[in-house]
């Protein structure tokens, strides 16, 4: 999967314009042109580009950046902590949330709570990440005035600035996330309460509570853990999204920073970069059945 | 087998399910709130819009509700009312909310009909091509590793000069491997069916296989994956300008003028609010549509799509 993520960044490179002429700006001539093509190695060959850049990123040289004249690993490098922080604020959050909520929603079906789920299931694919965080921001930050509005703090710099600066946006991250995490496992625990062994376990009498998380969550997790892997691409883009809406500076923003600046190997690389997290992630979860469910074998 | 024998005669089957259409809902509530949406970006310049790329210096930052008064040099008066305010420029928010769905459905709807289009006759070969089926998927695959948002903003950023065009292409280049894989699981499984074994048994060449036995049993499926990549597609381009690597800024589109509003949110947040509302709602409907018509159609892909 790896080795097809890098397959994909050769036809991007492909796409792009000459970066060279980007580079050098409207008034220079073609002698610079050619200089800062020479330099940065787009004269050779694309296949033989290509295997240099490969080479570079196996040995963690990730180049250097175009705009911020840094190399493009101490770009990540400061900038990896607030997206790090966020990315697993939110996880957390999403899943405390959904898991019960879609329990719940199953366990009582046509309630008013498996309403809530499905309405909010609906509602999380349709309202956009930008305009949960300012509706959010709008009622807490500044009619209440509960929370910072943007920003972020370094954990180094107080743990207490530092969260309640995360509240609101790893928040608006997780209801799309929990929409996404919630119906599934509504869907999957229903499958799982019409299976015989509940029926077997609830007429030896077991509680409502024990039948639930040790027969029935622990068959219907294989979705829920598959979805939550899957999800984590929602989440990378969310993430670009909730760090522009509050002014987070982490790798979204300089996401965005680098396209407008036209800074191509420092995009590159952080797509790279987000797409192997990606990956990762799901091979990760892709191992995890074998526990959830020793049925699974590889 | 008994199954095919108790089926209604074809002559009666369109006004059974016509009959059934009306008890879902959700077709209903969201195919009227897109008629709404289609007949406000048809009608743009009859609702009492003023041009929406109108720069007025003299009304700027007005919040929703306020007037102005030009009095002319005989004496007359003329009141524009800002029904949703002004933005930074003095442009008129109503106008270029109201402009804003024109792009947003032309992205959505163009998006659908592409991704599809490719993804179909890509589906098809692969699904029926086997020594093609490896090479494709894994080419899929690659694609579907990169997070949709990330690829959109990456191809977006290689192309010189962000245009509709580029945007267009830029997503529906994600799309692609999704409508691909639902395509090639039909076809999968559509291939092992006796009739289209005796299809071939026949002597009937590929290509009238494909077309005629195969490509039927994808049309449901494809219009329920067209709506939501439709969805999809409302919303990655209004991500891309709100993010400002969309479509240029002096087009309005929900996502710009949300873009335009994010530094003056605190005061203003008319700028917002307006063009997510109707962002929220069109997506809304158009989810809904999808949703309803997926269950209307064959409730058995609720599990596949």
């Amino acid at each position: 999967m790896a080795v097809v993520a890098l397959f994909v960044f050769l036809l991007l490179r492909l796409t792009a314009g000459d970066p060279a002429a980007i580079i050098a700006g409207d008034n220079a001539t073609a002698q610079d042109v050619a200089a800062i093509r020479q330099k940065l190695g787009l004269d050779e060959p694309i296949a033989s580009q290509f295997v240099i850049w490969i080479g570079k990123i196996l040995r963690g040289d990730l180049g250097e950046s175009f705009f911020f004249k840094k190399t493009i690993a101490e770009l990540i490098a400061q900038r990896i902590e607030p997206t790090l922080a966020l990315a697993t604020c939110t996880l957390v959050l999403a899943v405390l949330m959904a898991v019960p909520l879609g329990v719940t929603a199953a366990y009582k079906r046509g309630s008013w709570i498996d309403r809530f789920v499905m309405g909010l299931s609906v509602l999380g694919f349709s309202v956009p990440v930008f305009v949960i965080g300012y509706a959010l921001m709008y009622l807490f930050a500044i009619q209440l005035a509960w929370l910072p509005v943007q920003g972020y703090q370094r954990i180094g710099d107080g743990f207490g600035g530092f969260i309640q600066r995360l509240i609101l946006p790893s928040f608006t991250l997780a209801i799309i996330y929990v929409a996404l995490i919630a119906r599934i496992t509504r869907a999957s625990v229903l499958e799982v309460l019409g299976a015989d062994h509940v029926r077997t376990a609830r007429a030896k009498g077991l509680a409502d509570l024990p039948v639930l998380l040790r027969h029935v969550l622990r068959n219907a997790a294989v979705p829920i853990v598959t979805v939550i892997g899957l999800g984590v691409a929602l989440l990378i883009g969310g993430v670009v999204v909730t760090e522009s809406v509050f002014a987070i500076p982490g790798l979204g923003r300089l996401t965005v920073d680098a396209v407008l600046a036209r800074d191509y190997p420092t995009v590159q690389a952080v797509v790279l970069l987000f797409s192997v997290v990606y990956v990762l992630i799901n091979l990760v979860v892709d191992l995890t059945y074998t526990f959830l469910d020793p049925r699974i074998r590889y | 087998m008994s199954t095919v024998l108790t089926l209604p005669s074809p002559a009666v089957r369109p006004a059974a399910r016509a009959w059934r259409l009306p008890r879902n809902r959700s077709v209903w509530i969201g195919a009227a709130i897109l008629a709404v949406i289609v007949a406000i970006a048809v009608l743009a310049p009859y609702l009492g819009t003023t041009s929406p790329s109108e720069i007025d210096p003299g009304a700027r930052n007005r919040r929703p509700g306020a007037e102005r008064v030009i009095r002319h040099d005989d004496g007359t008066k003329t009141t524009t009312t800002y029904r949703m305010g002004t933005d930074t420029l003095g442009r008129d928010v109503y106008s270029r909310v109201i402009y804003g769905s024109r792009v947003s459905l032309i992205v959505g709807i163009t998006v659908a009909l592409i991704s599809v289009a490719i993804g179909l006759v890509i589906g098809l070969v692969s699904g029926y091509i086997r020594w093609l089926d490896g090479i494709v998927m894994r080419v899929m695959d690659g694609l579907m590793s990169i997070p949709a948002i990330l690829l959109a903003i990456a191809l977006v950023s290689l192309s010189r000069g962000a245009g509709l065009r580029t945007v267009i292409l830029a997503i529906v280049i994600p799309e692609i491997p999704r409508v691909v894989r639902l395509v090639r699981s039909v076809v999968l499984s559509i291939r092992e069916e006796p009739y289209v074994e005796a299809a071939r048994a026949l002597g009937l060449p590929t290509p009238a296989v494909l077309a005629r036995h195969v490509l039927p049993n994808t049309i449901a499926p494809l219009v329920v994956q067209g709506t939501f990549v439709c969805a999809s597609a409302i919303l990655v381009e209004a991500i891309l300008s709100f993010l400002g690597v969309g479509i240029p800024p002096e087009t309005p589109t929900w996502g710009n003028i949300m873009a335009e509003g994010r530094a003056l949110f605190r005061i203003f947040p008319h700028n917002i609010f307006f063009p997510s509302i109707f962002l929220a709602a069109t997506v809304l409907a158009v989810n809904m549509l999808g949703d309803g018509l997926r269950d209307m159609l064959d409730p058995r892909l609720r599990h596949r799509i």
